[in-house]
């Protein structure tokens, strides 16, 4: 049993180590590592894992991770395999951030500061289309969609949950300039797509 | 201030389970919900920095999401911070995983919970859209040119050509250097220079981007 857990830290640090750019990006690599090289899940059961991720909270590196850990060596392989996975990257992002925050008085660092943070602007524009098409059209491909797949509902509530409280908002003057919560405007569509699409 | 720390701890621990439980898709979603709670809200670093943990996540392999809350909790309350936000952001999707595969065959036949969170994921796509268009408008600001087309060629880049974003990043840092440099080469560079350099670079972008 001890052995298996401790299997399962090394390949999931070995896939959190690898698997830069975070995402959709990870998916190959695990699916490598955990169906084919050790067998520990079959390609259906991936396939589903990927689908769960969508839907539930928390990055799909974890959830597999978590999904994986479990269906091996029950609760401990689920926290060595979640462990595993996300060491490398906290190690990495602290090292990273101290260095940027150490030498943010150079010309050439806060140069690379300002361009970063413009890149990272076009990264969550990027983040921001494949979401909006992920919840319109199912797929997270450009080139895959087409106008027949169009979810009408979960447009119609994108829209509705993106204007209704600049209409309704103002119309309560204590509330005047501002904006319902994350929490309580995810809440609010959730329930709506409970009437929605049951 | 031993015992503030302790507090910020505990708040950083309660704040990140909270935006982990909510945040769908993992990834740079969680941006929006940071920026709410420690920008906006308790104002524990600006928007620029935000931006620059952003990119530092983004950067470093693993799960940007709890590289993340490992950088804000380590801005916030140092090395016990970092490590407390990082546990608090994977235990939700942990706890959750550990029961769904527990049951996960009754999970996915079931319909009311599919439907519940087919409309959560609508109200991420809304609070994704939002920060998307805030963050824009501000690098606007920045009044530079090859920014100016950063932005859209990444979004070309990763969006449609389905690039490594970290791939992006280091061709985007790599430009900045080489900008900063000409720039300290030459103070009085005109305009019409700095924008042939950007189309240069702009057009090498594209052509890197046909060859894969």
């Amino acid at each position: 049993m001890m052995d298996l857990s401790v299997k399962l830290f090394f390949v999931f640090l070995q896939i959190g180590a690898f698997s830069i750019g975070g995402g959709y990006a990870v998916i190959g690599l695990i699916q490598e590592q955990v169906v084919r090289k050790y067998g520990w899940l079959t390609e259906q059961t991936f396939t589903d894992i990927v689908t769960i991720s969508q839907m539930t909270p928390g990055p799909l590196a974890v959830n597999a991770s978590t999904f994986a850990g479990f269906r091996t060596d029950g609760l401990t392989g689920a926290a060595a395999a979640t462990a595993g996975c996300v060491a490398g990257g906290i190690l990495f992002s602290l090292l990273l951030y101290r260095f940027f925050q150490k030498n943010r008085g150079s010309y050439y660092m806060s140069e690379l500061l300002r361009g970063l943070k413009a890149a990272s602007c076009g990264l969550i524009l990027s983040a921001a289309g494949t979401i909006l098409l992920l919840t319109f059209f199912g797929s997270s491909q450009p080139e895959a969609v087409s106008r027949a797949d169009a979810d009408l509902r979960s447009i119609f509530l994108f829209l509705a949950a993106l204007l209704l409280p600049k209409i309704i908002m103002p119309l309560f003057p204590g509330t005047k300039g501002k904006k319902p919560g994350p929490i309580a405007l995810l809440l609010l569509t959730g329930a709506a797509g409970f009437f929605l699409y049951s | 201030m031993r015992e503030k720390k302790g507090r910020l701890c505990l708040w950083l621990f309660g704040i990140h389970m909270f935006i982990s439980a909510f945040t769908f898709g993992g990834g740079y979603v969680v941006v929006p919900m940071v920026r709410k709670y420690f920008v906006l809200r308790r104002k524990l670093f600006g928007e620029e920095e935000l931006m620059e943990m952003a990119a530092v996540s983004q950067s470093v392999p693993g799960a940007i999401a709890v590289n993340l809350a490992a950088v804000t909790g380590y801005r916030t309350a140092g090395i016990l911070g970092a490590l407390t936000s990082a546990a608090a952001s994977v235990l939700p999707p942990f706890l959750i995983m550990t029961v769904i595969a527990r049951s996960y065959e009754a999970f996915i036949a079931n319909q009311a919970m599919a439907a519940v969170l087919k409309g959560m994921q609508a109200g991420a796509a809304v609070l994704i859209a939002e920060t998307a268009a805030d963050m824009c408008r501000m690098a606007g600001k920045e009044r530079s040119l090859l920014f100016d087309l950063m932005i859209p060629g990444i979004f070309a880049a990763c969006f449609i050509g389905k690039w490594n974003a970290a791939l992006v990043l280091a061709l985007c840092a790599g430009l900045c250097m080489v900008r900063a440099w000409l720039r300290r080469e030459r103070p009085e560079e005109t305009a019409g220079e700095v924008a042939a350099e950007a189309a240069r670079a702009e057009k090498a972008g594209t052509e890197e981007g046909e060859k894969q």
